[in-house]
């Protein structure tokens, strides 16, 4: 148990980009405001 | 390469290329200045005689869990993204701004389409346009199942037969061509009646309500042509769609200006009103325009998105459901890299039609003739456009190559880099430094959530 500092998240960028590419997902302006982007909070399809 | 913040009492590391977060006292957080892409696993000595004031055993430890978290992979790791970055050159088209109406019934001050007319003629779409618009998305998403369609404008309900026409149609080529057709329209609310509340909530799989918050505040800018406030008159239109919508996705969508930047209140006030999926979007426009966002509100806008944020974890913790767009990262399951490294795709995968037929990288293009793409009745299509629009990725983007937010922003909106800066790849900063500050307010809310 680390003492001094807690990761929030399991780190998985690298493995996405290995299993991702699918071109499935909703393209981001479409979401919710047609006026700017944040990719991040896209879902996937997968 | 690392990014680290310290925001209401959490310190944050943020490993970009792993996209790891890591929650850290403060002897980490000052120790992490001592470690990079090639870090042994000894304590170097600068480290030691830069924080006097901690015992050697605690910095000893403190650094072993670096270590251990750079041994993960989950610090200072690698970019290896780059050899993806040409992977979607040849996507299939796949989504769709349908601009159904250029004419609308309210006179926004602040509306980016010169009030709906997109500094053209005032028409609406015909039927034949629109169903040619769907036989060319058909056409064109080769390879692709899920096909978006945005009734977009002006006012879409100002051609509602057009779009329940869209739709049928649509609907009667799903099964031949093996689509699934998600319908998405962003609506004023000022036409809503009982039949359209139960049209849209049956077949549009998220709507877009506009509405601004706060009476006063919706009120002065959000005006029909007689320049009356719209609020009194849609907020019940909305509230019943809401009520009757089932749990489908929705946002009520408000836009921030520089008159209401305690926008906060407005969020709330939203909330208040029955409304749990928010959104809220500066006005970054003319700087002579007065209601327009300058570089100078930055502080008070990054305050306010710290209001906000701290409030939204208040709530949350307290078992509100409330969900801010702005502020939703899936720290663990969100796109995948590919698709992080470019952003909304426009002119690649994503284009928009206007009433002419006209096709254009996206809605914020449309009425560019330079950027016109081709048109549905002549079957033109200018693939050079297409292609230059593929290339917008963040490594082709010099501004985002070092950027810490990159894998969450992705680069930024092509049509503002173009109005600001005259150039797609250059990003324009002050919509930089706001999805920064609201990256960061994101991330720290997990912090705070995770934290028990
Ligand atoms: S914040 Fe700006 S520089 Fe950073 S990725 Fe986004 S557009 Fe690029
Ligand atoms: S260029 Fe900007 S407005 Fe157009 S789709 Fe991309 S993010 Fe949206």
């Amino acid at each position: 148990m680390k003492k001094h500092m807690k990761t929030l998240n399991k780190a998985n960028l690298k493995e996405s980009a290995v299993k991702g590419g699918c071109g499935e997902c909703q393209a981001s302006c479409q979401s919710a405001c047609k006026t700017s982007c944040t990719v991040a909070n896209q879902k996937c399809e997968k | 390469m690392i990014h680290k913040y310290s925001l209401n009492g959490y310190n944050i590391i943020l490993d970009v290329y792993s996209g790891a977060v890591h929650v850290v006292d403060d002897l980490v957080y000052r120790l992490v200045d001592f470690t990079s892409e090639g870090m042994s696993s000894q304590v170097p000595a600068e480290a030691y005689n830069a924080l006097k004031e901690y015992s050697k055993e605690d910095i000893d430890s403190a650094y072993s869990e670096l270590f251990e978290a750079y041994n993960f992979g989950q610090l200072h790791a690698p970019d290896d993204y780059e050899q993806f970055a040409d992977m979607m050159i040849n996507a299939s088209v796949k989504s769709m701004c349908l601009n159904i109406s250029h004419d609308c019934n309210l006179a926004c001050e602040y509306c980016f389409a010169s009030k709906g007319g997109f500094g053209g003629e005032r028409c609406l779409m015909s039927e034949e346009t629109a169903c040619k618009a769907i036989d060319f998305l058909i056409e064109k998403s080769v390879g692709r199942r899920n096909l978006e369609v945005d009734f977009f404008g002006g006012e879409p309900l100002m051609n509602y037969d057009v779009v329940k026409k869209t739709v049928e149609y649509a609907r009667s080529k799903e099964q031949e061509f093996d689509k699934n057709f998600r319908f998405t329209i962003t609506t004023n609310g000022l036409l809503l009646d009982d039949e359209k509340i139960d049209f849209i909530n049956r077949e549009m799989h998220n709507c877009v309500l506009s509405i601004d918050g706060r009476r006063e505040v919706n009120d002065r800018l959000r005006v029909d042509w007689g320049n009356r406030g719209s609020h009194d008159r849609i907020l019940p239109k909305f509230k019943k769609l809401v009520s009757q919508r089932n749990g489908k996705d929705y946002y009520a969508r408000a836009t921030y200006t520089r008159y209401n930047l305690d926008f906060t209140n407005d969020i709330l006030y939203l909330y208040e009103q029955g409304f749990d999926q928010l959104s809220e979007e500066p006005v970054v426009s003319d700087p002579k325009l007065d209601f327009s966002i300058q570089e100078e509100d930055l502080p008070r806008i990054f305050e306010e998105y710290e209001i906000l944020a701290k409030k939204l974890i208040e709530m949350k913790k307290n078992g509100e459901k409330i969900n801010f767009f702005h502020f939703m990262i899936d720290l663990n399951q969100g796109p995948c890299a590919i698709r992080r490294l470019r952003g909304c795709s426009c002119g690649n995968e994503y284009v928009a039609i206007t009433p002419q037929g006209d096709i254009f990288p996206c809605h914020q293009f449309v009425g560019n003739e330079n950027w016109n793409m081709g048109n549905l009745n002549d079957g033109t299509f200018n693939v050079d456009i297409k292609k230059k629009f593929a290339k917008t990725t963040i490594y082709n983007k010099r501004k985002c190559r070092d950027c810490w937010a990159r894998f969450y922003c992705s680069g930024g909106c092509n049509a503002i880099n173009f109005e600001k800066n005259n150039d797609i790849l250059e990003p324009y900063s002050l919509y930089c430094d706001m999805e920064k500050k609201r990256l960061e307010c994101a991330i720290m809310i997990q912090a705070a959530l995770a934290d028990d």
